[in-house]
């Protein structure tokens, strides 16, 4: 029943369907819903998929590589550089002491120190793959713990190259695999030679990167086709990948390297919007491969065992962290975001397991646990994640929050801005210039500390917590303005503000049109779309440069703002309805179009009699 | 050469921080006397619908070539009708003549040029204790109408003359301790002919000229109805 490609390709889609906007819903993130996606379908529960989870997951390993390509070609060398004391000092504190701690412990348990110190390795890495992920979609990429926990991740990513080369070193003693498939090339070389080798690999990625890649994608690019270029993007992935894995390196270290090497190209953002979606569905089945593959009947013939061995590894990643983050001056809450999140162990902890287990570092028993180990922490932290987001933050952020208390309340402010981004900001300083003082809340403890200093009344924290609400004075404000860029973040604070403070006026920033209907069908009436002013004004002064008066032009500009903003409202309740949306819509553009047309026709006729006395017959002549 | 009005007034849309914008270089002037050194003669230009007026621009075409002409289009400068009452007094204390030149709607002027009188005429600086900063200086009207002169009259169709419903200007202007000149005015403008129009236009060339060059009595002028009739006047007695 569970054999051909389509039905397998319809088990995994089917169930990336119906997990994942459920996990979204509920707040936990995609990667939590594909993880579940996974076990429900896996032998386990369902069963749909079989042991073939573990091939699936090999498959889906190229996610991975895909988005270390990608990550790669983000990096520009001027940023790494600017990142490089946190790159270097949290990233390599995390690896040594983690794997320090973790070998010591696993020594104390009578394991060899070879395995305990390849195994304490392999621990150490946390899975870019989840974390960046989850970190996009809360939208804490750009905070302290998202950029603290990018250049761990970096690290580690890193890191593996050497820990790959020197595995083999580890393995001497007990004599070399037998037979690792994509290994052929180095086999029975000695270590030292094959040390070598992978360095070599290294470099001609980064040789060929520059002078065979580029004028390659040159030449795709003269011929005018797309998919051309595309399969050209594909072809560079596939082939380092298979170059690193020739020589036993990991293919997804060769393909960062790859796109670092080629960040600096013009062809950057064409590979990167090629590769993006085939990262974007890979990574997907990769979770959920990962979630099919946890072993549970090695949970349950001994539970105990393996739930504790998940829980070591997590406590001890964690304070690791903490220590880590602490060292490096995060505040607290940045720092619990940033230890909790990179608290499982990553997906290049599969490939070490399986790299040590073919050079017979590790046994097949401890392999599969490690293995059970892994899938498991990967599953648990987005868990902690949410458990701390809702339930540990809230009140450690109040702590920061309370302190500031005091001066908040002895000066009521009537506005409140949340988000104070580059639009946000701007509100806030018009407000002011006008005398008129806000109570901004933003979750960017950086800017914090800067509008801090430049005498802004900053909050730190979540403006969607009821509790930062009411210290920043939600009761006895009167209007609060929702600022920020994200507009599922807009929509939550919306809904909060409805409930708890009713008597707040809600002036929302929306992206575009559909962002600002969802708006209106909340009920809110004060709805901005950000960037409807700005176009207009621009086309105004087109006009102008075209030749327009000034006052015609802005004129033109001020009627097509409030025939827009009216279309939008008249459209909102059809929006639902599809077809009556689009006929409306065509409806609305014909309005618009006529209304324009009335007011820049030149034949004076139905408008503005008023002024068109010295053109006009007038009747007074008639006499 | 009319097309290419419009853009002429639009096309250094950069130097809006410098309100006031001296005139096209082109019209029908003839004078080649030494430019005076300082402008006096300042037109505010009020026409929210100045390019559909063929009237208007015909006689902004027919603006002599001279330094001491200034022309301001506050429809050009305030599009959003916020008015720079600090650049404004600037503008008018470097000048010595005003002229408020508009069309005539509803007997009064464009929105604009009264949100300018409320604005810029302020107590303590344009009239009021110590306001004589436009002491001693001329002002009056340039309007084009579209009913004929003799629609301006009691027994005509509007029942009110001219110089009647220009009585807020007058007085504005005396309150201001300024000398309120009759005003120039094209009358009949949706039947007027192009030569009609070009004589028209030349004669408004000649007025400001004239006053530019600082040529003309303005207490001789003070005695006619209109500037129209002035210029006759002075025409007939250079040309016999």
């Amino acid at each position: 029943m569970t054999e051909g490609f389509l039905f397998q390709a319809l088990i995994y889609l089917t169930a990336a369907i119906v997990c994942v906007p459920i996990a979204k819903r509920l707040g936990m993130g995609s990667v939590l819903g594909y993880l579940f996606a996974g076990i429900v379908i896996g032998p386990y529960a369902l069963g749909f998929i079989g042991r073939e989870g573990q091939d699936i997951m090999h498959f889906a390993e190229f996610g991975v590589v895909m988005m270390l390509f990608l990550i790669g070609l983000e990096l520009e060398p001027s940023h790494f550089w600017r990142m490089r004391h946190r790159i270097l000092g949290m990233g390599s504190a995390q690896i040594i002491i983690t794997a320090l701690v973790v070998c010591a412990g696993m020594m104390l348990l009578n394991f060899n120190w070879k395995t305990a110190l390849a195994s304490s390795l392999a621990l150490a890495m946390s899975s870019t793959a989840m974390v960046l992920q989850s970190l996009k979609e809360k939208g804490l990429g750009d905070t302290e713990a998202g950029r603290s926990s990018f250049a761990v991740l970096l690290f580690q990513d890193i890191a593996v190259i050497p820990i790959l080369a020197l595995l083999p070193l580890l393995a001497v003693s007990t004599g070399h695999g037998t037979g690792g498939q994509g290994r052929a090339i180095l086999e029975g070389l000695p270590g030292w030679l094959q040390t070598a080798a992978v360095l070599g690999a290294g470099g001609s990625v980064v040789l060929a990167g520059r002078f065979v890649i580029v004028p390659f994608l040159r030449l795709m690019a003269r011929t005018n086709l797309r998919e051309l270029l595309t399969a050209a993007a594909l072809l560079i992935v596939i082939g380092t990948a298979f170059l690193m894995q020739l020589v036993g390196l990991s293919p997804a270290l060769g393909t960062f390297l790859a796109g670092v090497v080629l960040a600096n190209s013009e062809f950057r953002h064409e590979l990167e919007s090629d590769i993006e979606p085939f990262k974007g569905l890979l990574l997907g089945l990769f979770f959920i491969a990962v979630g099919a593959s946890i072993n549970f009947n090695l949970l349950i013939d001994s539970p105990l065992q393996v739930i504790s061995l998940v829980f070591a590894v997590i406590a001890v990643k964690t304070i690791v962290l903490l220590g880590t983050g602490r060292l490096f001056k995060l505040n607290f809450d940045q720092n619990l975001i940033f230890a909790l999140g990179l608290s499982q162990v990553g997906e290049f902890a599969f490939v070490l397991f399986g790299f040590m287990h073919q050079l017979h570092i590790l046994p097949d028993r401890l392999t599969d646990r490690m293995m059970a180990v892994t899938a498991l922490s990967m599953t648990i932290t987005p868990l902690l994640l949410f458990i701390n987001e809702r339930f540990i933050l809230p009140h450690f952020g109040t702590l920061e929050a309370e302190e500031k208390e005091a001066d908040i309340i002895d000066v009521q402010h009537p506005v409140i801005i949340a988000g104070f981004g580059d639009f946000g900001s701007t509100i806030g300083r018009f407000l002011r210039a006008n005398g008129i003082a806000a109570t901004i809340l933003d979750n960017d403890s950086d800017r914090v500390d800067l509008l801090r200093k430049m005498g802004f009344k900053v909050f730190y924290g979540d403006a969607g917590r009821t509790d930062i609400l009411k210290s920043a004075g939600a009761d006895a404000a009167r209007v609060l303005i929702t600022a920020v860029a994200d507009p599922s973040t807009n929509c939550d604070l919306v809904e909060k503000i409805q409930k708890y403070y009713p008597h707040l006026t809600i002036m929302v920033r929306t992206k575009d049109r559909e962002d600002a209907y969802e708006m209106l069908d909340m009920g809110v009436k004060d709805v901005y779309r950000e960037s409807l002013d700005t176009s207009i004004r621009l086309g105004v002064d087109v006009l102008v440069k075209l030749g327009y008066r000034r006052y015609a032009a802005t004129r033109a500009g001020q009627n097509f703002l409030k025939y827009d903003e009216a279309a939008l409202l008249r459209l909102a309740p059809h929006r639902h309805d599809e077809k009556s949306y689009i006929y409306n819509a065509r409806e609305q553009i014909t309005l618009q179009e006529q209304l324009l047309a009335n007011d820049r026709d030149v034949n004076p006729t139905i408008n503005d009699h008023a002024w068109e006395s010295d053109l006009r017959a007038d009747s007074e002549a008639k006499e | 050469m009319h097309s290419n009005f419009r853009s002429t007034f639009t096309n250094d849309e950069n130097d809006a921080a410098t309100p006031a914008k001296t005139i096209p270089r082109q019209g029908v002037g003839t004078h080649d006397e030494t430019p005076l050194p300082a402008p006096r003669v300042l037109i505010l230009f009020a026409h929210p619908r100045f390019e559909k007026s063929r009237v208007n621009r015909a006689l902004l075409d027919a603006l002599p070539l001279s330094d001491a002409l200034t022309l301001h289009d506050l429809y050009e400068i305030y599009p959003d009708y916020n008015i720079d009452v600090e650049a404004e007094k600037k503008i008018l204390l470097a000048h010595d003549i005003l002229i408020w030149h508009h069309p005539f709607y509803m007997y009064s002027a464009p929105a604009i040029l009264k949100q300018w009188l409320d604005l810029v005429l302020e107590y303590g600086w344009a009239h009021g204790a110590g306001g004589d900063f436009l002491k001693d200086k001329t002002a009056f009207n340039v309007i084009t109408t579209g009913g004929t002169r003799e629609a301006y009259r009691r027994d005509g169709f509007n029942r009110f003359t001219i110089r009647e419903f220009l009585c807020p200007f007058e007085q504005t202007a005396r309150l201001c301790k300024m000398t309120y000149l009759p005003p120039f005015a094209v009358q009949g403008t949706y039947r007027l002919t192009d030569e009609e129009l070009a004589r028209q236009a030349a004669d408004y060339g000649f007025l400001l000229q004239q006053l530019a060059a600082d040529a003309c009595s303005h207490e001789e002028m003070g005695q006619f109805t209109f500037l129209n009739d002035w210029i006759e006047d002075r025409q007939r007695i250079q040309t016999p």
